[in-house]
């Protein structure tokens, strides 16, 4: 199947500045892409260009078929948009937005009524927008990109400065556009987020993506470490431990022993070693790593600094 | 269609206004009110006044207001653009399928509508102090003005396009347009001034709005002015090629 988005080469500057290098991608149809990165990585510069509000100096992108600078229109149509730090008219209500955001579109906009209720609107929709709460906001910024039901959803660090419920529940709104067949394109500084959501995401640094991949593909490539914690009253585990294939490392702690070692069978090894051993242990943990590290591998530095 | 969302929109920005309390005062009841208690104050005087003054006061003070409201129309449409400039709604807006001309074309007319509904009001209020015998077109002078508006405001969209940031479109905006209002021939006719200012006065477009309301509401035939016309709608478009080549969306 043909890819929903298709990025090739593209560069953008501003001034002497440049934002984005020789970025190239492809995001499928029904998946959820994530681009992440630091602040300042070219990650809404990226985004602004594919939904047309930005030209590239260089490279070409095609967004469902169209060419996003000269069908600009066109392909607004068939987009729904969230951008980053975006607002309302400070008293324009909940359903003056939506009903507006309805009227633009040449096809007709899905029910308003029954949007706002699937986002826990519905009881704020005659709210004005400077009077809502940053996940109300967000909400709300995610109904009008629905409005039109749009085949491709731009969410533009849709949950930055939100509490960790609110997180959660925007979260599962995005998994329900994707049960919904359509495909989404987000960006995202946050680890946790881009792991929990993403089928596939680019890092991005520096205006270069550095690798694209599934998150645990990502992980199993370039952080192959494993780590199981447990705890043994056995005086036989220690050495037993450090006779497993791929062991690196084995620390001893009281009775609490910290076996390193890599590979995707490690953990399976650890158990293998137990049984066989007949080692009774009265706690086990693995400690995997996450995107977290593969961005701290990649870059040198963790994503927060 | 290009207007698709217009109504929409332009009903949503007159909802929007009506609920910003000190918008709506400043800009409707505000003028009215002054225009009262002026009123009352030279009332007795009126009777009996010198022929300059009653000049003044019979076409100079409503061209005058006239104006006064359309500048302040154009302000606030500079300062709205340049807010939602500033707090990314107009970026919001733009990553739909809304063309700009729509967006701009709907806060033209509210602020239309602002200046139509506030003269109306102007002029309710003043029949009383109007002495008896002064019948101006009002129904022609109200098109004057809108013309008059329309061609000010497009002025606006080009301050709205080059001004930085809200806190400075408000000064910029009066620092240009009020000093026209000194050159426009209302206090001093046009022919009066020396050759260089004559000169300047022609460049400014607001001479022709200033001609143009004295002359309809001294009753003049629209075919006699034909000119200012000319020179607001020749105003209206230059402006508003300028401000599309120019104009930002963040």
């Amino acid at each position: 199947m043909r890819p929903v988005i298709q990025v090739s080469g593209v560069r953008k500057t501003y001034g002497p500045t440049v934002a984005v290098d020789e970025v190239s991608f492809e995001v499928n149809d029904g998946e959820i892409f994530g681009l992440i990165g630091p602040n300042g990585a070219g990650k809404t510069t990226t985004m602004e260009c594919i939904e047309g509000l930005r030209t590239p100096d260089r490279g070409t992108i095609t967004v469902l078929g169209l060419d996003p600078f000269r069908q600009v229109y066109k392909l607004q149509e068939r987009i729904g948009v969230q951008l980053q730090q975006a607002q309302l008219q400070k008293r324009i209500k909940v359903w003056e937005a939506v009903d507006l955001w309805a009227s633009l579109y040449r096809k007709k906009a899905i029910d308003g009524a029954r949007l706002l209720e699937q986002l826990g609107l519905t009881d704020k929709r005659d709210a004005w927008f400077m009077n809502l709460s940053g996940g109300q906001k967000q909400r709300l910024f995610i109904a009008l990109a629905l409005i039109n039901d749009p085949d491709l959803v731009f969410l533009d660090e849709l949950t930055t400065g939100l509490d960790p419920q609110s997180r959660r529940a925007i979260w599962d709104l995005v998994r329900g556009i994707r049960e919904r067949g359509k495909t989404v394109f987000l960006t995202t500084h946050l680890m946790e987020e881009a792991e929990r959501l993403c089928d596939r995401v680019a890092i991005i640094e520096h205006g270069r993506i550095i690798d694209i991949d599934k998150p645990e593909k990502l992980v199993g490539r370039h952080c192959p470490e494993r780590t199981v914690v447990l705890a043994t009253d056995d005086p036989r585990a220690e050495e037993s431990f450090r006779a497993i294939p791929g062991v690196e490392a084995v620390t001893r702690a009281d009775l609490r022993f910290t076996i390193r070692g890599r590979g995707d069978d490690f953990v399976t090894e650890v158990i293998h070693c137990l049984s066989e051993n007949r080692i009774r242990v009265t706690d086990f943990r693995t400690i995997l790593p996450n995107l977290e590290d593969v961005f701290l591998k990649l870059t040198g530095h963790s994503i927060r600094e | 269609m290009m207007l698709r969302g217009l109504w929409k929109l332009t009903w949503v920005e007159i909802k929007i206004f009506l609920r910003e309390p000190m918008g709506a005062f400043g800009a409707i009841v505000l003028p009215v009110l002054v225009f009262l208690v002026a009123g009352r104050v030279a009332g007795g005087r009126l009777s009996t006044p010198s022929l300059a003054a009653s000049n003044f006061i019979h076409v100079g003070l409503p061209v005058l207001a006239s104006l006064l409201i359309a500048i302040n129309a154009v302000l606030s449409l500079v300062t709205i653009i340049c807010i939602y400039r500033e707090g990314g709604i107009l970026k919001r807006l733009r990553a739909t399928p809304l063309r700009p001309q729509t967006i701009l074309t709907a806060h033209v007319i509210v602020k239309l509508m602002l200046t139509a509904a506030t003269l109306a009001l102007l002029v309710l209020a003043g029949k009383r102090y109007y002495p008896v015998g002064v019948h101006p077109p009002l129904f022609s002078f109200t098109i004057a003005l809108l013309i008059s508006t329309w061609s000010i405001l497009s002025i606006g969209f080009l301050i709205a396009s080059i001004v930085p940031t809200a806190r400075f479109a408000q000064p910029i905006g009066g620092f240009i347009m009020y000093p026209m209002i000194g050159f426009s021939g209302l206090f001093v006719p046009v022919a009066a001034l020396p050759p260089a200012l004559h000169a300047v006065a022609r460049a400014l477009p607001l001479t022709y709005a200033v001609a143009l309301l004295q002359g309809v509401w001294n009753g003049d035939a629209w075919s006699a002015h034909v000119g200012d016309v000319a020179a607001l709608v020749v105003v209206f478009v230059v402006c508003t090629a300028l401000s599309a080549k120019v104009f930002r969306w963040e």
